[in-house]
């Protein structure tokens, strides 16, 4: 991969070339600085904070701050820290990743293999949800929720973020099944693989890159999601980017701007994390069918 | 009753009738070619026998039992994909018993099965690999043996060495020749190549615009095309057609045609009942072998006939030489043999087989019975 992109790139003389590293130094030094300043005075005691330069380094290194962002931290009236609010997150974005990539998945093998009449009709009507702004949602999902009785509850939010997701999640599969050999099905159906069975034996198999993009792609919307969580989930229930919100708006005592950083880190890292681990498959599976070989 | 019976079988999507009743039966162990040019219809006839596709209007039999409705997995068929369709994800000996798997095969008896397949295609040492790592010709002969394994009532080829280069193609299609020829089975096999359905065949079903022109053992397609359509589409080069005037001369009837040098050729017909046409226009069809040098002449036919018409293009293609001339207004493509030696411009003495000649008639396009 890396080889061949080399081969392709542009041949440049020694100043293009320059000129090229400098600006890119410098765009990451743009991009990198703000979490510099966060890292940095995550680890320095409030006093240095206060008291002096937020882009020195610290002359005493601590990590108290992390310790109270984690567990001790006010946030809301509780002096709980942002941990159970990190679990709570989890317990909402890994089923409503999970059960949104399914159904994408699903939608995307019904629409290009199993076609109908109407179907890019539906599709289309599908793709509109990609589209629809938040806040319009907002009432009459509350609405939905308090019918279904589970109003404030993380499966609750759950429910919301998976509605929210099957948009997206069916736009991929969809294009990525399109190009698909149908022969492949219609020999599975000769074969006698039903329709369950060609989805797990013969398509999953075969949707390795999609799959890593619609996950990347559905945890960090699901993760970073504020105003569903601010609307849907109240108190204990509440998921991490609100509490992290909590806990920079507690208005009892000095503002303790170190606790603030580590706990805005805290709740960066997981996304962090996927993109790190899954980013290269993302580009790839971004591209995949686009480019031949 | 066939073991294959399609009974006037039609297909329409929506208001349009793409497939107009047709009707073959196609006896156990024998070998269908269904030919004609792309939009024929040949491959939707295949999916509906194989249940791909639903059936309009008639009724597919299966050995007996009519599978209109039937699931693709129970009628009992293999079909080989054009692409080949080998699952990417599986390995070849996995590619081969998926449809064993499916079908709740114990795992002894599937790899039996596997077994016995990989050694009659011999691609034994390519059970563990997966698809992409295999050649073209190994692919195919996977996907053969995918069919094969199943030891299905009825085989099903959709165009199956289109993918293939020229040379594999002519080695695959004595292969599946072969094949055939060993284990007896029922096939039913879609091209566009008439060699192809010339070589391979029992019988070839020529189709055109959604209609059976023709269905025949490939002597009958070639030697007496029911139409005009049926005649230039099989045998490479085309059968000559040119426009004749029929005239009873001494009692025989004969084909009139104007020769290169503006005079008129008269060709005795081997058919009796062309007197019936005298006076009137047809189309003479003459194959390009029987235009040939006199020595090249088949010696068995009772009706050569001379012809001295100008070469306008030679063309030597190794095993023969190919020469353009004009009859009746159109060029015509004759059949010498290697060795003989021609110029463009030169006026040569032709001998013309009009045994095989045939004629049409001009307004249906049909071939006048003779």
């Amino acid at each position: 991969m890396s080889a061949s992109a080399q081969n392709q790139a542009v041949q440049t003389g020694r100043i293009t070339r320059t000129f090229i590293y400098v600006f890119l130094l410098v765009a990451s030094l743009f991009y990198l600085l703000p979490f510099f300043i966060m890292l940095v005075n995550s680890l320095k005691p409030l006093s240095e904070i206060t008291g002096g330069n937020m882009m020195a380094l610290p002359q005493t290194w601590t990590i108290e701050a992390w310790g109270a962002a984690w567990s001790t931290a006010q946030v809301g009236v509780e002096p709980t820290g942002l941990r159970p609010y990190f679990w709570n997150s989890i317990k909402m974005v890994v089923p409503a990743v999970v059960i949104s990539t399914v159904l994408g998945a699903l939608n995307g093998y019904v629409l290009t293999k199993w076609r109908f009449r109407y179907d890019t009709i539906l599709f289309g009507l599908m793709l509109f949800s990609c589209f629809i702004p938040f806040q319009i949602v907002l009432i009459p999902m509350a609405r939905i929720l308090g019918m279904l009785g589970i109003s404030g509850t993380t499966t609750g939010l759950i429910l919301v973020h998976v509605v929210y997701g099957i948009g997206f999640s069916t736009l991929y599969f969809r294009n990525y099944y399109a190009a698909f050999p149908t022969e492949l099905v219609r020999a599975a159906q000769i074969d006698g693989a039903g329709f369950f069975q060609i989805f797990r034996r013969i398509m999953l198999p075969s949707s390795g890159p999609i799959i890593v993009v619609c996950v990347i792609w559905q945890f960090t919307n699901i993760w970073n999601d504020f105003l569903f969580g601010a609307s849907f989930a109240s108190g204990s229930g509440a998921p991490m980017t609100v509490a992290l919100n909590n806990l920079v708006q507690s208005s009892t005592g000095v503002k303790e701007y170190n606790v603030h950083f580590a706990g805005a880190i805290l709740a960066a890292l997981p996304t962090l994390l996927v993109y790190i681990v899954a980013g290269r498959f993302f580009v790839r599976g971004l591209m995949a069918g686009s480019v031949k070989g | 009753m066939g073991f294959l019976d399609i009974n006037n079988v039609t297909k329409s999507y929506g208001n349009v009738e793409v497939l107009h009743r047709v009707d073959i039966a196609v006896e156990e162990g024998e070998f269908l070619v269904l030919v004609g040019p792309s939009g024929c219809g040949k491959s939707t006839l295949l999916n509906m026998i194989a249940g791909l596709e639903d059936i309009t209007s008639g009724e597919i039999g299966i050995n007996g039992r009519v599978v209109n409705g039937v699931h693709p997995s129970n009628r009992n068929i293999a079909m080989v994909f054009q692409s080949y369709a080998l699952y990417p994800n599986m390995t070849v000996g996995q590619n081969i018993t998926f449809g064993l798997e499916m079908h709740g095969v114990p795992k002894p008896e599937r790899d039996k099965a596997m077994t016995d397949v990989a050694k009659l295609l011999q691609i034994e040492q390519l059970l563990d690999r997966k698809p992409g790592q295999l050649s073209g010709g190994q692919r195919q002969r996977v996907a053969m043996g995918r069919a094969l394994v199943r030891d299905p009532d009825v085989f099903l080829f959709d165009e199956p060495l289109s993918n293939l280069d020229a040379k594999l193609r002519v080695d695959m299609r004595t292969e599946i020749k072969k094949l055939h020829e060993k284990l007896k089975t029922t096939i039913v096999y879609v091209t566009h190549d008439q060699i192809e359905a010339m070589t391979l065949s029992t019988r070839i079903a020529v189709m055109y615009q959604g209609y059976v022109q023709q269905l025949g053992t490939p002597k009958e397609i070639y030697d007496t095309p029911a139409n005009l359509f049926v005649a230039t589409f099989m045998g490479s080069p085309a059968m000559n057609i040119m426009p004749a005037r029929v005239a009873v001369v001494e009692g025989r009837p004969h084909a009139v045609v104007q020769t290169s040098e503006g005079g008129e050729a008269q060709l005795p017909f081997s058919q009796d009942n062309m007197a019936a046409w005298d006076g009137k226009e047809i189309l003479l069809g003459i194959r390009p072998e029987a235009i040939t040098d006199p020595d090249g002449a088949d010696r068995k036919s009772n009706n050569i006939v001379a012809l001295q018409n100008r070469i306008v293009v030679t063309e030597p293609a190794g095993s023969d030489t190919f020469v353009t001339t004009t009859l009746g207004g159109k060029d015509v493509i004759s059949r010498l043999r290697a060795d003989v030696s021609v110029e463009p411009g030169q006026l040569f003495d032709f001998a013309v087989n009009m045994e095989k000649a045939v004629a049409f008639d001009p307004q249906t396009e049909a071939r006048i019975e003779g």
